[in-house]
């Protein structure tokens, strides 16, 4: 009895913690359908009647959609780049020898160590002097140097790709970025999309960077624009405005995660019990 | 013999494919890369404003960071925010790591629990901390209103408005965001466990407590070590939150929440006082860089 007791305190105690986890993000939906005079007088888990009001009060102040299209052009081809060179590099790392592949590695695995921020004044200075300032290029072509993601994968191809595979196809006469994109490519396929899921939220959510570099207001990235609520007087009155906007900014990350947390799941399990 | 002559040469137009393979991400990485992070050591040692000349100033910028004290401050808040928030962040992983392993009581919905808490993660910062700057509001926000009707609080409480909470408001943030992830590593931990361990100990007449004690925390010590350090590297650096939700870099209220990254970006991009941002990061890279050093020296010897 005690037992069944104690189990049951234990399942409670879990949920509590979901309901804290999922609460915020409930009220944010809820507030998002009430007015700025309900929110600020009662709070409540029923839906109000303002969501259209709402709605018209954020989209006259910003156009949140092309916050979204712009978002969208930053974060697809950083993901699509950084995904593929990523393999690339990978596989050459871990099948082919060559002069200077030691070298490449441990540069990877010291950059690694390196804080994002310690090169922030320098990457601002060299966009400035490419006169990239207030383009999505600085954004997106670093992607094709990310050391995590190179590192990962090139572990990864050494635990599931079969090298008497290669020679195989080699024997065959394939040519080796044949034998890369048909052969190597569809085995590494899940590691990539581990990787691929986590550089679109990453990239998705990206704040600092597009905060210094982009300036132009129809250019400004979904997670800039968001911040920029604040300093608009008329908006800030009206909280409801305010959770509306934000809702619509999180629901596709949500959506995302529905579908994807289990690839998300698995790639921090397996990170920490490698490292 | 001319046979293994032409397929060693074969052999070696194969590997010399790899340096075709290879070249984008070099290239992108010494421009991207490197390049920044060496620009910005140059730029620590001058003076300059981000654009017209630069006038070198030897390890002026340096000297200037260490008897900065408004630089010190901006580290003990940060580590301020960062100790509550670890304590909080692995108490709790650890605590749900234990509930999940228990032999006896086999809670079910891991699945489903983990995706739950690791929730708060993928949602964008800036989403996060106007959404908890709007429902932590001091006169309309819905929190205190909860808490008021609960009977917990007779008037409202000005979170992030006096010292004595607005930090604490960052960790506790800073934890929900963290505390799912840190769970899923530990979790991951215990299960590569072999099992026999538990059943011997568990044939042998060992508690749970002593299981746990004896069995279950040392082998979960590395991970729990890197767990910690990189949150302490990824703490040092803390800025999107405090940022955001404690106006700007001033870090209100009186630059309780201010971190070093703020105090940096103040430097860099708001009084263009480039040369003395980048010392700045640089002392923060070398504080990180004695951890790091620190991590590896202490999980090399747990291996051994």
């Amino acid at each position: 009895m005690a037992f069944k007791i104690k189990k049951t305190l234990l399942y409670i105690f879990l949920i509590a913690l979901a309901v804290t986890c999922l609460l915020p993000f409930l009220l944010m939906i809820v507030n998002a359908t009430r007015s700025g005079r309900e929110i600020m007088t009662s709070f409540t888990l029923i839906p109000g009647h303002s969501l259209k009001e709402n709605w018209e009060a954020v989209f006259g102040y910003f156009n949140l959609f092309l916050g979204f299209w712009n978002s969208l052009k930053v974060a697809v081809p950083a993901t699509v780049l950084m995904a593929y060179f990523s393999a690339l590099t990978a596989y050459a790392l871990a099948v082919y020898k060559f002069k200077g592949k030691n070298i490449i590695f441990y540069t990877i695995v010291v950059f690694m160590m390196i804080p994002g921020q310690l090169g922030l004044i320098g990457f601002y200075n060299l966009v400035v002097k490419l006169g990239l300032l207030d383009t999505y290029v600085p954004l997106i072509i670093p992607a094709i140097a990310s050391t995590g993601t190179v590192f990962f994968l090139r572990q990864y191809i050494l635990s599931v790709l079969p090298m008497s595979l290669l020679e195989a196809a080699r024997i065959d006469g394939a040519k080796e970025l044949h034998i890369f994109h048909r052969i190597v490519f569809p085995i590494m396929a899940p590691g990539v999309a581990t990787m691929a899921i986590g550089g679109f939220i990453g990239n998705w959510n990206s704040y600092l960077l597009p905060l210094i570099l982009i300036h132009k207001p129809e250019k400004l990235t979904l997670p800039v624009m968001v911040s920029s609520l604040r300093s608009s007087q008329d908006i800030a009155t009206n909280q409801g405005a305010i959770y509306l906007a934000l809702a619509i900014s999180i629901v596709p990350i949500m959506i995302v995660f529905c579908f994807c947390s289990k690839y998300i799941i698995s790639s921090i399990s397996t990170g920490s019990v490698k490292e | 013999m001319a046979k293994a002559k032409t397929a060693k040469k074969k052999r070696r137009n194969i590997n010399n494919m790899a340096y075709l393979f290879v070249a984008p991400f070099v290239i992108v990485f010494l421009v991207f890369s490197v390049y920044p992070v060496l620009r910005t050591l140059h730029i620590s040692f001058t003076e300059y404003k981000g654009y017209g000349a630069m006038k070198f100033l030897g390890f002026t910028n340096y000297l200037r960071v260490f008897q900065d004290k408004f630089f010190w401050k901006a580290l003990l808040h940060t580590l301020n925010i960062w100790i509550v928030n670890i304590v909080l962040q692995l108490g709790l992983a650890f605590l749900l790591t234990i509930i999940f392993s228990d032999m006896k009581y086999r809670m079910k919905g891991l699945g489903i629990f983990r995706a739950l808490f690791y929730l708060p993660n993928i949602i964008a910062v800036t989403s996060v901390a106007f959404l908890f700057q709007t429902l932590l509001d001091w006169r309309f926000g819905t929190f205190n209103q909860i808490l008021m009707k609960a009977h917990l609080i007779s008037e409202p409480i000005n979170w992030l408005g006096q010292t004595s909470s607005a930090p604490y408001v960052i960790s506790v943030i800073q934890s929900w965001i963290w505390f799912g992830n840190s769970f899923i590593m530990l979790m991951a931990g215990v299960q590569g466990i072999n099992r026999d361990y538990f059943e011997a100990a568990a044939i042998d007449g060992a508690g749970r407590w002593k299981i746990f004690g004896k069995i279950t925390l040392p082998l979960l010590r590395p991970i729990l070590l890197y767990v910690g350090i990189t949150s302490l590297i990824g703490g040092l650096q803390m800025f999107d939150l405090p940022f955001l939700m404690c106006g700007g870099t001033k870090g209100d209220p009186l630059g309780s929440t201010q971190t070093v990254t703020m105090y940096m970006y103040k430097f860099g991009f708001e009084t263009r006082q480039m040369g003395y941002a980048s010392a700045i990061a640089y002392v923060l890279f070398l504080m990180i860089l004695t951890v790091s050093i620190i991590q590896f020296k202490v999980m090399n010897r747990g291996e051994e």
